[in-house]
């Protein structure tokens, strides 16, 4: 069996036409595209097509604002340390609670390093407070950064009207858009948004591959010195063979997107829906309304994230939770707690996220193993009773905690 | 995808004495908030001989914790209350063949379970005396408070320290920065400022290529001989077996065999080896299941 993968907002599967437009730059087309012969010139060329492919994705302005990075971590860790090296009086910085390790972890180090860092709070949605934001806007203020869609929940930020009011407020603005990319349509070159990262196997695309946008203009301090390569801002000999693949995985995205944003959320609303019918005690967490097409993240209360995905795995379900033990951190998942979910709940959060390769078969089985899963795990919780929650589980069950 | 044991999915899968015991006499309701698990032990003790006629599990938790709770059940059933509290978590751990390193803690909430259920019979207040934290060295599985406990207790100062107290960063070394953010804390605390010193694993370089097949021998037996102790503690051991150019042969013994962390560890010991002998070589231990364990690592 093939099995169901549910699991597109951890990695996707590279589209076989992207592998074979690859290919080649493996094998006949290996020159490096700096050099001068035609081995290196054609290899150029294709870089060129690629980075045009991208800019279209992205409604960018210029094809000179693509840089080809290793992955979105790279591309953000570049975006930020660029803003502070570009603006080392300012020694402020503003980020989400949501938002990625790739900035969360970055954020932290920084505070350690002087900067003083804020972090946008949300609410039980998982939305931000756009007055706290312009409160705390100002010209000591190097960068913000917020995610266009968050991968757990998939819910919206409003990044085009933040990076309005950065702008304004004469602030560089990143956006880490990884999983948004691919699923809703962009359009950079009317929108105040200084640096986009994204990350090519969201999309279809192979692993090691990213991109950050950067707007013409925007002033920029790279992370790599080196060659001349991506016009000396980003050094190192280009991953050729994944920039074309990255290339041709956009135009892909692009011909898909009414597909992503149709049938897609067709399916996903339909998972959804026909689980929250079939289960009690569960709930879809984030903004459901303003989300990505292809997320549906359903928190089963009193049972745990990684049981539920583990029995998921013996029927060939791939999905994933925000539980602690999944990541082998000590937390359940921050963007959960953030949200002020409870922790009974937070620890059962489970996110099946689709693709264009989805089938209908595939959700109609989910809906129908999910809830068998869900009660068998019931069984075995002291939070539940004979049949549903017990009178009061926080009460009735209240451990000594180490 | 976690590396459970057969027998830890196993107990999973179909857990034993699962659900409520609705004539128990001894109940310990415990959790590890650093896991978000939470686990009910129900046991029915015979008042006469203090024998466990009964035990039973809820669980809220994740893989390891409920296969831990089952093996727990299994482990003490038929025990009388002393000799059940002799069960330490490593007894759960060694029951389902070991854990990973992260989901030790698992077992540990097993163990406290029990300890509040004999209190409970007994009508004592169970205080649970242990706290955990961020896990700091994935090698030997050594959290954060461990490492400032030892740290403030033996007034440490350098990682190296660390390393010979309490064997984090003693493996792979990644763990370094953390570590050293944590003696910063403490020495800071008492006024000290964290100096960084070079940690020194093995002593003189030497050169790759000029030992002698006795000298290298001599210097693997020295590596192995310096990590004993550390085994020792956890109730294994080590030998040498024997060396065919790049490959050394040991054999593992007592808890070690077969241990989760058995890949790991021999890791850990083969890193020790290269960086004594100045050369590239491989570990292997003798047994057939744990050569495959040890290859399979990514």
């Amino acid at each position: 069996m093939q099995g169901i993968y549910l699991d597109n907002n951890a990695t996707t599967r590279v589209d076989p036409a992207v592998v074979e437009a690859m290919l080649p730059y493996f094998t006949e087309q290996f020159g490096n595209p700096s050099s001068l012969h035609s081995f290196g010139n054609k290899v150029g060329l294709a870089v060129k097509k690629a980075r045009m492919q991208v800019q279209e994705l992205l409604g960018a302005e210029h094809e000179s604002e693509i840089i080809f990075t290793s992955c979105g971590t790279e591309s953000d860790s570049t975006a930020i340390l660029s803003a502070l090296k570009a603006n080392p009086e300012r020694r402020e910085i503003i980020t989400t609670v949501l938002e990625h390790p790739a900035i969360l972890s970055l954020y932290s180090q920084l505070e350690k390093e002087g900067y003083t860092a804020h972090y946008l709070k949300v609410d039980g949605k998982g939305r931000v407070d756009l007055d706290e934001y312009r409160r705390l806007l100002s010209d000591k203020v190097a960068v913000v950064s917020a995610m266009w869609a968050n991968n757990e929940t998939g819910s919206f930020f409003p990044v085009l009207e933040m990076a309005e009011l950065a702008n304004a407020a004469g602030v560089m603005f990143h956006t880490d858009a990884v999983q948004a990319v691919g699923k809703v349509p962009i359009d950079l070159k009317n929108s105040k948004i200084d640096m986009l990262s994204l990350s090519g196997h969201k999309l279809h695309a192979p692993k090691g591959i990213g991109v950050l946008y950067l707007k013409r203009g925007t002033r920029f301090r790279p992370l790599l010195r080196g060659g001349h390569q991506e016009r000396g801002r980003r050094a190192g000999t280009e991953n050729t063979a994944s920039i074309v693949a990255l290339g041709k995985a956009c135009e892909m995205a692009l011909e898909a997107m009414e597909h992503e944003n149709t049938e897609v959320r067709r399916l996903r609303d339909k998972l959804e829906s026909g689980i929250l019918a079939r289960v009690p005690h569960a709930f879809a967490t984030g903004d459901v309304t303003n989300r990505l097409p292809n997320t549906s993240n359903i928190a089963f209360e009193y049972i745990e994230g990684e049981a539920i995905l583990l029995l998921l795995n013996k029927f060939g379900i791939a999905a994933s939770s925000g539980s602690a033990c999944t990541s082998g951190s000590l937390e359940p998942s921050h963007v959960m707690r953030a949200m002020g979910i409870p922790y009974t709940a937070a620890h059962g959060t489970t996110r099946f996220s689709l693709s264009r390769y989805t089938t209908e078969e595939e959700i109609d089985r989910v809906i129908q193993v999910v809830p068998e899963i869900v009660a068998q795990l019931r069984k075995l919780s002291p939070y539940w009773g004979e049949n549903g929650p017990s009178a009061e589980p926080e009460k009735d069950f209240a451990p000594v905690y180490a | 995808m976690w590396d459970y044991s057969d027998k830890v999915k196993e107990h999973f899968f179909q857990p034993r004495n699962a659900g409520p015991l609705p004539d128990a006499n001894a109940v310990g309701d415990v959790g590890s908030i650093s896991c978000g698990d939470a686990l009910r032990l129900m046991l029915k003790v015979d008042p006469e001989t203090e024998v466990i006629q009964e035990a039973h599990f809820q669980t809220f938790g994740c893989g390891s914790a409920i296969a831990s709770s089952s093996a727990l059940t299994e482990i003490i059933k038929g025990l009388k209350l002393d000799e059940a509290l002799k069960v330490s978590n490593q007894d759960i751990a060694d029951y389902l063949d070991g854990l990973p390193p992260e989901k030790m803690h698992c077992s540990v909430m097993g163990r406290e379970a029990l300890q509040a259920a004999v209190a409970n019979y007994r009508g004592e207040e169970w205080r649970d005396d242990h706290e955990e934290g961020a896990l700091i060295c994935k090698c030997f599985a050594i959290d954060a408070v461990m490492i400032e406990d030892t740290v403030r207790a033996n007034n440490l100062s350098t990682v190296e320290d660390v390393i010979n107290y309490t064997k984090a960063g003693g493996g792979c070394a990644s763990c370094h920065e953390g570590i050293e953010e944590i003696l910063a804390k403490v020495l800071e605390e008492r006024g000290e400022t964290f100096k960084a010193v070079p940690v020194k694993i093995g002593k003189d370089a030497p050169k790759p290529g000029k030992l002698t097949n006795l000298e290298r021998i001599r210097r693997i037996e020295a590596v192995l001989e310096s990590v004993r102790p550390q085994l020792q503690r956890d109730h294994g051991d080590i030998e040498l077996v024997d060396v065919d150019g790049k490959t050394v042969y040991v054999s593992m013994t007592g808890a070690c065999a077969g241990c989760q962390m058995e890949a790991l560890t021999l890791q850990g010991i083969q890193a020790k080896l290269m960086e004594e002998l100045g050369e590239l070589v491989k570990l292997v231990p003798t047994r057939a299941g744990s050569l495959a364990r040890a290859t399979s690592q990514p």
